[in-house]
């Protein structure tokens, strides 16, 4: 039961932590039909300004002032970027964020050197909350659910309940009759643009001293995202929660089975044979962990090519 | 313009009064990636130790080095495009030893390079890829290991666990590629059967350098009740490891071949009291020598003396060139390959059948209130026992045959 617990637990900090970014970059491919290649860039990105930030004025003003800065950076680059480039098709684009995600990465490296940087977490934040099994659980893996549920509530409240938010699901569906009504669609895809990157900061400002704060951490979560994008069905928001959630859970739990791969299947109902493929069977769970996002991916696009929730196909 | 002219009149003096040779020594080792902190703690533990034997030329009158770091990544392919890349550089000397992955690519591509090539062989010096097989069955003569491999230090680790009455239940948990099977392999066969209460309760494999939280690995440990981990895990693994159980309020200790790194350290936190380590050097050996040394380093990079086998090995590679009065790596080998060196701690000794240094190593833990401690969590390292060099050699299956 307490294991049980803390696999939800610690699932769900993962899972939301995806869906941060996830957030952002299915609903920048939902309105543009741009695949934000450069997506974990604007996550590192908002992790390293985080840092510089809070050892200067503090943790909780880099909170708000490293997103807004990601955020800000993002609409310079779709407004005299990614717009320039938008007229010579989705390719262009595509390739476009694929050169912007090396050059931030390289950037990185240069102005905080290749090596993890000292961000930590926010002495008040520091303690354990609580005891799970003997395992204290600290406060701040709580405070990042919180915000993640939080930003999630405030994106679904301004994509359901605000005239920003109507114009923004029209946008998606029919931008020019949207552009004929008087809107100005081209400056609502910036603002979607920008804000997409801003919640990628934000997940960088809230990981990035729970974990490791280096070079390298855009390459190491990027794969995964574009993952759960996919598997959620692309421009899905919910598809996105839904993947991130279940890749959180799965990865998680199968850190905590030890169960061998075959006696796994087969407690499914899946026997196999044991006299084929002897090795790969004996295989406990926890070490394929990493793998195992890909394999459901592949699982469902094999079984729904839409994604979980998509409308079009990938 | 007083300056320029004056430099290039001394290096005019220099050139004419002996014949000046440059010896490069390509050092492949991860200097980006989450990685990139204890390759770079490397580097700059190379540039230290080069920088005095330069001084004083160590290497023989004339003969300076050259340190080339080469940036692999931790990746074995990468380090094998590298190689080639030094070969064509006409560099004839390798160094390395994050990851004995990357070890036994570099080893195997080396004694080919070296049969096919004789006057571009290149020797490598190996200051921290411990896997047993590189001294034994995957054994090369051009291959030299300053560090004691991990059955080595397995046998002092462990021998001080059994001897920690409060431990019951061990956990032991490695990176997955061939160190970390070798470190699971040895800890298994020394901790079986040694005391009745004593169980290993768990073993576990992660990916080098890719977990990010090990929070759900520390749970597990917990959940398994282990108040022992065993671990081979270094650099930004053991340090997120520690952290993580520190944030999870893990009670067990730690038993570690590279506890002693200030990246690891910043991550243990103050309840690493009585974590374990076994290595060649910590702070507190008490040698004056090596005190001034550490103060020297920390002085010029602000990081603190960690490496002192990388001082060692270059001392002895520089002594083994100037008395074989030659950069040929066949003829330095040579030398190399008998050699006895006085070294502060003691003297030290290359084994000529398969080439492992046998040298004094300490099993130390950390505890407050000593000469030395570290800033981060106030606990310094203090010596359990010393493990003489001569009681540490292990049969070897290594046969080899040197140059003809």
């Amino acid at each position: 039961m307490d294991t049980l617990l803390l696999i939800l637990l610690n699932g769900a900090v993962y899972g939301l932590l995806l869906f941060m970014l996830s957030s952002g970059l299915t609903l920048i491919y939902g309105m543009m039909g741009v695949l934000n290649l450069a997506h974990a860039s604007f996550y590192m990105l908002g992790a390293f300004l985080a840092f510089t930030i809070s050892t200067r004025i503090g943790f909780w003003p880099a909170l708000i002032v490293a997103p807004l800065v990601v955020g800000l950076l993002g609409a310079i680059v779709e407004r005299w970027g990614l717009r320039t480039v938008h007229k010579h098709g989705h390719v262009a684009e595509l390739l476009f964020t694929f050169g912007l995600a090396f050059i931030i990465n390289e950037i990185v490296p240069l102005v905080w050197g290749r090596i993890p940087v000292p961000y930590r977490v926010p002495p008040a934040l520091d303690f354990p909350l609580f005891q799970i099994a003997g395992n204290a659980y600290p406060a701040y893996r709580l405070f990042m659910m919180a915000v993640a549920v939080a930003m999630f509530l405030a994106l679904f409240a301004t994509l359901a309940k605000t005239r920003l938010g109507l114009v923004i699901r029209a946008a998606l569906t029919h931008p020019e009759m949207v552009g004929m009504l008087g809107h100005d669609v081209p400056r609502v895809f910036t603002l979607v643009f920008g804000a997409g990157c801003a919640l990628a900061g934000l997940a960088g400002v809230i990981a990035g001293n729970a974990f490791t704060t280096e070079p390298g951490m855009a390459r190491a979560l990027g794969a995964i995202v574009f993952a759960v994008v996919v598997m959620g069905g692309l421009g899905s928001i919910w598809g996105a929660l839904v993947a991130s959630l279940l890749i959180g859970l799965v990865q998680t739990a199968s850190i905590a089975l030890d169960l061998p791969l075959g006696a796994a299947l087969s407690r499914i109902g899946l026997e196999v044979p044991l006299n084929h493929l002897d090795d790969l069977w004996k295989i406990s769970i926890s070490r394929v962990a990493p793998v195992i996002p890909y394999a459901l991916l592949i699982l469902v696009l094999a079984l729904r090519p839409k994604g979980l929730m998509g409308i079009r196909s990938a | 313009m007083r300056i320029p002219a004056l430099a290039i009149l001394a290096t005019l003096t220099c050139t004419t009064a002996v014949s000046a040779e440059t010896v490069k020594l390509a050092y492949i080792d991860p200097l980006s990636g989450s990685l990139a902190a204890t390759g770079q703690l490397g580097e700059q533990h190379f540039r230290f130790a080069i920088d005095a034997i330069n001084a004083r030329q160590g290497a023989g009158p004339g003969r300076t080095l050259e340190l080339v770091p080469m940036d692999n990544e931790v990746s074995p392919d990468k380090s094998l495009t590298l190689l080639r890349k030094a070969i064509d550089d006409n560099i004839h000397f390798v160094t390395q030893g994050n990851g004995s992955s990357v070890a036994f690519a570099l080893s195997d591509a080396i004694a080919k390079n070296n049969r096919r090539a004789p006057n571009q062989a290149v020797m490598f010096l190996n200051y921290a890829a411990v896997d047993p097989g590189l001294t034994n069955d995957k054994c090369t003569w051009w291959h030299f290991r300053f560090d004691a491999d991990s059955d080595m230090k397995m046998r002092a680790l462990s021998d001080y666990l059994v001897s920690q009455p409060q431990v019951k239940k061990v956990y032991i948990f490695n990176p997955d590629y061939s160190f970390g099977q070798s470190v699971e392999k040895a800890a298994t066969e020394m901790l079986k059967n040694r005391r009745p209460d004593l169980q290993i309760v768990g073993t576990e494999r992660v990916p080098l350098g890719k977990v990010k939280d090990f929070t759900p690995y520390i749970q597990k440990m917990q959940a398994a009740g282990a108040d022992a981990v065993v671990t081979g895990n270094w650099g930004a693994d053991l340090a997120l490891l520690a952290k993580a159980a520190g944030d999870s309020g893990y009670k067990g200790t730690f038993f570690t071949y590279y506890l002693g790194s200030s990246e690891v350290i910043a991550g243990v936190g103050p309840g690493g009291q009585g974590y374990a380590q076994i290595s060649e050097y910590h702070a507190n050996v008490g040698n004056k020598d090596l005190e001034a040394m550490a103060a020297a380093f920390e002085a010029k990079f602000h990081q603190k003396f960690f490496y002192w086998r990388v001082v060692q090995m270059m001392d002895m590679f520089a002594a083994a060139m100037k008395q074989a009065d030659s950069s040929d790596p066949a003829k330095v080998g040579a030398v190399l390959a008998t050699m006895k060196w006085k070294g502060p701690l003691g003297e030290v000794t290359m084994r000529e059948d398969n080439h492992q240094l046998l040298q004094p190593m300490f099993l130390s833990v950390l505890e407050p209130a000593m000469p030395f401690t570290f800033p981060e969590n106030k606990l310094g390292f203090k010596t359990v026992s010393r493990i003489e060099a001569d009681t540490q050699k292990l049969p070897t299956t290594c046969k080899f045959t040197g140059p003809s």
